[in-house]
């Protein structure tokens, strides 16, 4: 049980001629939470897509999802996916809060299959767990957006992944549903032993959360426990002005 | 009103009438909300061409548009993959270019003219036993392929990014919609014409989505509002003597106004 969940190993993506990513190497092991932090365009997102199988090959190294080459990985389900623009959907779709989750079954159901009771019970559980339970039949164009973010959480963790990536969740929402955001991710670390990738470029919530902490700006600077990354003084050293310049806009 | 139910005309006219009803609306929500509306019209054109195509060599018009409209679909989705970003191109081209064969292949057909104009403008008049079977033979086998690919139809449409992700293979899944709006196109054409087929397609949907509560309950609003324009807009045609593929149409359009006049009304803006 010691395959690393996912495993890059010397990875370098380009979506032209200029690099986004270089000599990446990176492990996360089961019960890991880490947290992926750079600044704008350090290539979070990108690093995220060759995981998850949306970019088919990086340009050299490889990249495995429990223990398998990305390329011949087929259990899609065993991980949930939140994507950065998540809650940029066509926010006139007649779908209801639990037609939208149920989505989230569609792969592991199997093609040509029509959902069952069972589908719908995990529905109803997966929206418990999110606190979202109450807004099933609510038109999901009617919610706030951290109303909707929890409801993309749920449509993630409806096929009962063992892996659960977060691109940017606490863009856009309010602090009181960031905190209520970080408290539900604990939450459901305890409870299921989920392992989580939370990308962000908020270096100060997230080093107070996590459990490892990556710090990407093209490369990997640096990759372990949040405690020994030291202040902010490093921080600036190794990113430039990019971290104090970002640091700001977001507290503006 | 109900002696029009005994003449056998009629009664295959209802028939291919509410199964159009029922298919249009259906494929049709997938297109508005993807927003690829234009395909419909698109397809038409293309049935258009197929039409004539059949008729120059003496063949079912119907199958030739069938088989023109298919071959389209295919050819679409290959060029939608190849040149993401200028898929309405690809469609700008194509609908100008199959109107431009169906002339051409008119113009070499002896006699074409009147038969020509049921194409263009529906002829539920005339439907035939023939026509009413292939009807309902495409018309069930895009229903069953609707029931069986629901889960991933609406998992694409809503979005498509988490489908693929996912694992759901949605190449596949968005090829076998575009064969299905084509057969629905031609199946249709023979009713409405090729210049109504899209609004049947779009706007019993336009009126379900002013109303729906939930993804369900658009699609089932879009199939009675399809199902209401249709018996009420082949009833008026045969009562006031008026081309049938317009007033089904115009019936739709009336029952989207009075949705947005009740809605406006109520204060629900
Ligand atoms: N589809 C794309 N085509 C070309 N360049 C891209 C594409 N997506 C991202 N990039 C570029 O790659 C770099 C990294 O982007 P991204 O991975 O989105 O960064 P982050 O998520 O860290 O903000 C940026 O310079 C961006 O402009
Ligand atoms: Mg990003």
């Amino acid at each position: 049980m010691n395959t690393p969940l996912v495993k890059l190993k010397d990875v370098s993506f380009g979506y032209g001629s200029d690099p986004v990513l270089e000599a990446v190497d990176l492990e996360v092991r089961r019960g890991d939470y880490l947290g992926l932090i750079g600044p704008n365009g350090s290539g979070k997102t990108t690093m995220l897509k060759l995981i998850l199988g949306t970019i088919a090959e990086p340009t050299r190294g490889k990249v495995e999802l429990f223990g398998v080459p990305s390329g011949q990985f087929r259990d899609w389900w065993k991980v949930g996916y939140v994507a950065q623009k998540a809650a940029s959907f066509n926010s006139g779709f007649p779908a209801t809060v639990a037609e939208v989750v149920l989505t989230g079954r569609a792969p592991r159901r199997g093609l040509l299959r029509l959902y069952t009771r069972e589908d719908r019970q995990a529905v109803s559980e997966a929206l418990e767990k999110v606190g979202m339970l109450a807004f099933k039949d609510r038109l999901i164009g009617r919610l706030s957006g951290g109303q909707q973010q929890r409801v993309f959480i749920a449509r993630a963790l409806v096929s009962h992944p063992e892996l659960l990536i977060l691109d940017e969740p606490t863009v856009g929402v309010d602090v009181e549903a960031e905190a209520q955001f970080y408290r539900l991710i604990r939450e459901l670390r305890q409870q299921m032993g989920l392992t989580v990738v939370l990308v962000s470029h908020d270096m100060g919530a997230v080093a107070h959360e996590v459990t490892s902490l990556a710090c990407l700006n093209r490369r990997l600077f640096y990759h372990g426990s949040p405690e020994e990354f030291g202040t902010e003084e490093q921080l600036c050293e190794l990113y430039g002005h990019h971290v104090r310049a970002i640091h700001h806009h977001h507290h503006d | 009103m109900l002696e029009m139910l005994s003449y056998s005309f009629m009664q295959r006219a209802l028939l291919a009438g509410l199964m159009v009803a029922v298919i249009c609306p259906a494929i049709g929500i997938f297109l508005v909300l993807r927003r690829l509306a234009q395909y419909g019209d698109t397809f038409a054109h293309v049935s258009l061409a197929g039409v004539a195509a059949g008729m120059l060599a003496r063949f079912h018009p119907i199958y030739t548009a069938l088989g023109f409209s298919v071959a389209v679909s295919l050819g679409i989705d290959w060029l939608r993959r190849r040149y993401s970003r200028y898929s309405e191109l690809a469609l700008a081209i194509m609908a100008p270019a199959s109107l431009g064969l169906a002339v051409v292949l008119l113009s070499l057909t002896k006699g074409a003219g009147s038969e020509v104009l049921s194409y263009l403008f529906g002829s539920i008049m005339t439907v035939t036993q023939q026509n009413l079977y292939l009807i309902a033979g495409l018309g069930l086998i895009v229903l069953l392929a609707l029931v069986l690919l629901y889960k991933e139809m609406l998992s694409v449409t809503f979005d498509e990014e988490f489908a693929r992700i996912g694992g759901l293979p949605v190449g596949v899944v968005n090829a076998i919609f575009m064969v299905l709006t084509a057969m629905t196109v031609a199946m249709a054409m023979n009713i409405v014409g090729v210049l109504l087929v899209s609004a049947l397609m779009v706007v019993p949907v336009a009126t379900a989505l002013q109303l729906a509560r939930s993804f369900r309950g658009a699609l089932a609003l879009s199939v009675a509002a399809g199902l209401l324009s249709v018996l009420v807009g082949l009833t008026l045609a045969y009562t006031l003597n008026l081309a049938p593929g317009g007033t089904v149409v115009l019936t739709a359009v009336g029952l989207l106004l009075l949705v947005l006049g009740y809605k406006k009304a109520r204060g629900l803006e």
